[in-house]
Order: C-alpha cells, then sequence, then structure tokens
C-alpha cells in the first residue's frame, strides 16, 4: 500500500528582479509503506524543497500530496501541523536541534507536539543511537556524530511512519556516516517506517537498494519564467 | 507543558534581559504601589489621629498650623492665649473636657509639651487605649520638675527612669540656650504609634515658668485641647461661629479630621506627580520588555522554524511569546514586593522619625492586587508584537540552505 502518493507537483520561487524560477515539478512519484528510497541529485536540484513540501513545511503552487490516504495541501495549516507531527520525522543535514535544550529535551520536545512527550521511550530511544549517558547534554557539548544520533532519534519520536532525512550524513566523516545511515535505517525498520532520503554522496547512495534520480523525476529542471 | 517548556528555556537562554527586564517591572510596581500605599495610609492616619480630641482653640491663625503644633507637635505655635480663655472654654456647656499645652522648649530636638494631669487620666487617645507608663515608671507630679517620656524620644535619647535633663530655649535644639532647670525623668511612655510618642510632657506650670520666658505670660497657654460632649451635634458648629466668625482673637480648629484633610488637599498635587512618575515608569518597563523580545527575534528565527518543522502550531508560538513577556512581567512583580517592602519601611521609619505616625508596610491593600494583575496584562500586551513576528516566520527560509 502506498503511503506517499505526489502528484503534478509544482513549486517556483520569486526572485529579487522578479523573474520566477520553477524548482519543482513532479509528475507523478511515490513510496509505499516501509520502503527505504534513496533521491540521488546535485545540490541545489530542489531535493530539500521536495522534502518541505511533503513534510507541509512548504505549500506547492499546485498538484496534490497525499500522505496515508491524506491529501496534505487541502488541509489547513494546523491540521497539516498536527499531520507534520504525528506522521512524518524528519532528519536535517544540519541536524537543527534546538542549542537552549538538552538530548533528552530535544527528543521530548519533539513528541510534544504530536502524540504527548513520553518520557521512557525517549529514553529508551537515545540509549538506542549510543546516547544514553548523554540524556543531559547539551547540542554544544557533544560531537557532530553524537548531535546526529540525537537527531535521528528526536525523528523517530512519534513513532512517524514516514522519515525524510535530508543529506542526514553531509556534515559527517566517513565512520560517523556510515554509522548514522545505519541508525536511521535500523531506526525505520524497527519502528516500521518508511524512508525517504535525499542525497548527492555516492558512497550512501551505494547503501540503497532503491535509488532514483531527481532529476528524472523533476521536470522543472529550473526553467526559468519571465513574470 | 510544552508552552512552558518553551518560555522556561527563551527565559533561561535570555537570562540578562530577563533580568533586567524584570527589574524594571520590579521597580516600576514597587513604586505604584508604594505610592499608593503611603498616600493613603498616610492620609488614613493622619486625618485619624486627633489625640481623643475633637478641637483646638489657639491664637488667631491658621487651622492647619494650630491642629499640627498641638496635636502632632509639628510646625511653630501661632500664639498664646490667655489662662481666662481657658477657662472660658473649659466652662463651656458644649465641653466636655478642656486640656491646656504649653510648648517653647526643646530637649534635643524633640519639643517638651507642658500639660496637666488629665491629658493622661482623662483623655482616650485612641477608642479604650489611654496613656500609661512602662512598668516601673509614673506620670509627673504637677508641682515638680519631673517629665514623662515618650516611647520614641525615649529610645532615640537612650532615658530611663530617674535620668535627669536640662531643656533647651525653642522649638529648634540650639546648645547654647540651654535653660538651669533640671527635669527628672519619672516615666516613659508604652508606645501609643502616634505623635505623643515623639514628645517630652512636662507639668504645665514648668514650660510657663521656666526661666527666659516672659513672665508676663507666665500664666498663657499654647493651645486648648477640647473634648465636646458626646451627642451635642451642634456643640462644633456653635463653638465655630462663636469664636471664627463673631470673635476674632482665637481659632478654633475643628473638625481635627477635617483640618488636617485640607492639607491632603493642598499636597495633592504631589501625589499625583508621584503616580504620573510611577504610571510612566511602569510604561517604559513594559516597553522594555517589548523591545529585548523584539530584539531577540532574529536570533530566534531558526528556533521557532525548527518548532514548526518539528509541528508546532504558528497559535503555539504566538502565545509561547505572550506567555514569555507576562512571565518576565510576573517576575518582576513577586521582585515588585521586595521594592515595594524596601521603599515603604524607609517611608514608614522617617515618618515615624518626624512626625510620630506610624504606617504598616504590610497591611493588605487593593493596590497589591491591582498593579500585579495590571502589570502582567501590559507585560503580556508587550509582547503582541514579537509574537506577531514569531507567527509569521517563514519556516523553510530559516531551516538550513535550500540544496
Amino acid at each position: 500500500m502506498m503511503l506517499l502518493e505526489v502528484s503534478q507537483l509544482k513549486k517556483s520561487f520569486h526572485a529579487p528582479d522578479g523573474a520566477v524560477h520553477c524548482v519543482v515539478q513532479i509528475p507523478q512519484f511515490g513510496l509505499a509503506e516501509k520502503e527505504h528510497a534513496a533521491l540521488q541529485g546535485e545540490s541545489g536540484c530542489g531535493k530539500t524543497t521536495f522534502l518541505h513540501l511533503i513534510a507541509g513545511i512548504l505549500k506547492p503552487d499546485g498538484g496534490a500530496i497525499k500522505i496515508d490516504g491524506k491529501e496534505m495541501s487541502a488541509l489547513r495549516e494546523p491540521v497539516r501541523d498536527r499531520l507534520r507531527a504525528t506522521t512524518i520525522g524528519y532528519i536535517f543535514q544540519v541536524f537543527n536541534l534546538l542549542q537552549g535544550y538538552t538530548c533528552l529535551e530535544n527528543v521530548l520536545l519533539g513528541m510534544s507536539f504530536g502524540p504527548g512527550m513520553d518520557r521512557a521511550f525517549a529514553q529508551t530511544l537515545l540509549q538506542r543511537v549510543g546516547l544514553g549517558h548523554r540524556l543531559h547534554h547539551y547540542p554544544r557539548q557533544l560531537s557532530t556524530g553524537q548531535q546526529q544520533r540525537v537527531a535521528v532519534a528526536r525523528a523517530l519520536a512519534n513513532r512517524p511512519k514516514l522519515v525524510l532525512a535530508d543529506e542526514p550524513t553531509g556534515n559527517l566523516d566517513h565512520k560517523n556516516a556510515r554509522e548514522s545511515l545505519q541508525l536511521i535505517r535500523e531506526g525505520c525498520r524497527e519502528n516500521g517506517a518508511a524512508l525517504l532520503l535525499v542525497s548527492h554522496d555516492r558512497e550512501v547512495l551505494a547503501q540503497f537498494e532503491n535509488v532514483r534520480e531527481f532529476a528524472a523525476i523533476n521536470q522543472a529542471a529550473h526553467e526559468q519564467v519571465q513574470p | 507543558m510544552t508552552l512552558w517548556l518553551i518560555v522556561w528555556k527563551s527565559l533561561r537562554q535570555h537570562a540578562l534581559s530577563t533580568i533586567v527586564t524584570a527589574l524594571s517591572i520590579a521597580l516600576a510596581g514597587g513604586l505604584l504601589m508604594s505610592v499608593w500605599t503611603v498616600k493613603n495610609q498616610a492620609q488614613a492616619t493622619f486625618t485619624g489621629i486627633n489625640e481623643g480630641f475633637d478641637a483646638v482653640l489657639g491664637a488667631r491663625g491658621s487651622k492647619l498650623q494650630l491642629v499640627l503644633n498641638s496635636i502632632f507637635h509639628l510646625e511653630s505655635s501661632p500664639g498664646n492665649l490667655a489662662w481666662a480663655d481657658y477657662q472660658d472654654v473649659a466652662h463651656n456647656p458644649n465641653v466636655e473636657l478642656a486640656v491646656p499645652i504649653a510648648v517653647g522648649d526643646n530637649y534635643h530636638g524633640y519639643r517638651l509639651v507642658g500639660t496637666t494631669e488629665e491629658y493622661f487620666s482623662q483623655v482616650e487617645y485612641a477608642p479604650g487605649e489611654k496613656f500609661a507608663v512602662q512598668p516601673g515608671g509614673a506620670f509627673f507630679d504637677p508641682a515638680r520638675k519631673e517629665a514623662v517620656v515618650g516611647d520614641f524620644v525615649a529610645r532615640k535619647m537612650n532615658l530611663k527612669v530617674g535620668d535627669t535633663f536640662h531643656p533647651f530655649h525653642g522649638l529648634i535644639f540650639d546648645e547654647k540656650s540651654q535653660h538651669a532647670e533640671t527635669y527628672v525623668v519619672t516615666g516613659i511612655l508604652k508606645p501609643s504609634n502616634t505623635p505623643a510618642d515623639r514628645v517630652i510632657w512636662t507639668p504645665l506650670e514648668g514650660i510657663q515658668k521656666m526661666t527666659g520666658h516672659d513672665p508676663k505670660a507666665a500664666t498663657d497657654v499654647s493651645a486648648v485641647l477640647v473634648k465636646l460632649k458626646a451627642g451635642s451635634a451642634m456643640a462644633g458648629f456653635r463653638m465655630d461661629m462663636m469664636y471664627n466668625k463673631q470673635g476674632s482673637r482665637l481659632t478654633f480648629a475643628w473638625p481635627i479630621g477635617r483640618v488636617v484633610a485640607e492639607l491632603f488637599d493642598k499636597i495633592g498635587w504631589f501625589d499625583k506627580v508621584l503616580a504620573l512618575v510611577s504610571y510612566l515608569v511602569a510604561v517604559v518597563a513594559t516597553a522594555s520588555i517589548l523591545a529585548s523580545i523584539y530584539n531577540s527575534m532574529n536570533e530566534r528565527r531558526r528556533e521557532i522554524a525548527i518548532l514548526r518543522a518539528l509541528g508546532a502550531r504558528r497559535t503555539t508560538l504566538f502565545a509561547a511569546i505572550l506567555l514569555e513577556s507576562a512571565s518576565i512581567s510576573a517576575l518582576g512583580m513577586m521582585a515588585a514586593f521586595l521594592v515595594y517592602g524596601a521603599i515603604v519601611s524607609v517611608v514608614a521609619h522617617i515618618m515615624r522619625a518626624q512626625t510620630g505616625v506610624v504606617i504598616d508596610p504590610f497591611k493588605f491593600n487593593q493596590m497589591m492586587v491591582i498593579a500585579p494583575v495590571c502589570l502582567v496584562l501590559m507585560g503580556a500586551l508587550a509582547g503582541i508584537v514579537p509574537a506577531i513576528k514569531a507567527y509569521r516566520t517563514a519556516v523553510a527560509e530559516n531551516l538550513a540552505p535550500l540544496s
């Protein structure tokens, strides 16, 4: 059964000079439940915008995004926020941890907008990513690899059906990147979540059986439209 | 829970500006409550003090000066009146009690007031309360050079029963004008929390016949404290008419409370200025909350975007900012009670030292509720502009750069 269905998706941005840049134009895209897929593409090709559109962080200009049978673009913003909190886990390239919050609080806060805080599960997740002894450390007190692991734990905190990972290993060395990727995939499998990862790193992509070329599904190709 | 966690974290992350703005609120709240309390308690206390009398008869002059001099032992005497005038008023059918007083000397700035023993035996300075001496003491013998010392003076001058002292001429202390007479302290008054605590009480004749005083005025008195007969509602009006309208030699200050109230009417503008200053401080303090949160919004944009990406609603973040600004105000108001306690305690101390009137800093009054509620609401209102900014924060633009 399909978890994510995208059709005729379109997103453009206005440049300062008034020109309109079409960044995403995807006629069709889908991801089944529990499926792990990677999107390959160079920097600036619209991968992050695509993930933001799926997460409901950006509103598309046209087209439809269905997650778990619900049409995202038809939902009011508060409902979309709630759906994002309960259904989607997001791992950012730069982790986006809240610096004033401890590891545990970062994970708990991720839960709070969804089903609610579950301290025991948050601790379990952090132990699972090897940070059981760093629960009350602040992000600045952690190494880059450890910060990424907190971000993974936070993304899985609400037992999401879909995890979006945007260049999750972009800031890590090879060893940490491998371990981090392994954690993400294991975490998704253990929680029954589908994974959509975007990356331009061939070593990361090589670990996926299902790799799709973003340029092949995105027809925008940065065409510029005059206003 | 989430909202409070976000607010608490933000307050901690911006601890310095939180403390500074909370302190400005504390100052504003403390000032507001202090001005209100001092004004109202002082007015209520001053207009309520009459030392058990209804009126004061004195030389022709200002009623306020007469009352301040005779009841509050402040100001100079407007002049003397003859012993015959005292006897005249004492025998007036409307008068229950008339007690003469004489002033004109001091001991290190604390004035000596000469009076008769009736002042202590027959007067209730407050309902059911008569002046009494502390254990081991006694009231003075009218025929001797003896003194009963008010509690405040005794403590300040370290006077005890059996001590002796030489009075000084005049109401202002001048060490060159010491009288030769030696007075013996026979008793210390129990605290009455009235101006009587700031006085050294002596027999009337002692003041009248002190060496150096004009022998021609040896039977004159400075004023007569008058208690009207109970139930004689028109007595005050009749005597007011007799002395103030028909006569031209004497002044009959009645009723004492209304005369004192005129003082507060005269200095009412000063209260208004103080109140205005406190309102302005409150507005500036509230504006400082707005400024500090608003200025921090740029650095918060990324955090707000992350929270939104995690599923926080715009309204949640709007509420978090409002709650944060209200919390700063609430924290400030907690500290405001310390500021209030400090200000009013100092004012109460000064007021007691200068006038003998006691106000209670810890007595509950409505401003202790109104000021915190208003300032917390103003704090919340100050958060609206930055809250709107938080509400409008674009999520995608403030997350990681687009790939």
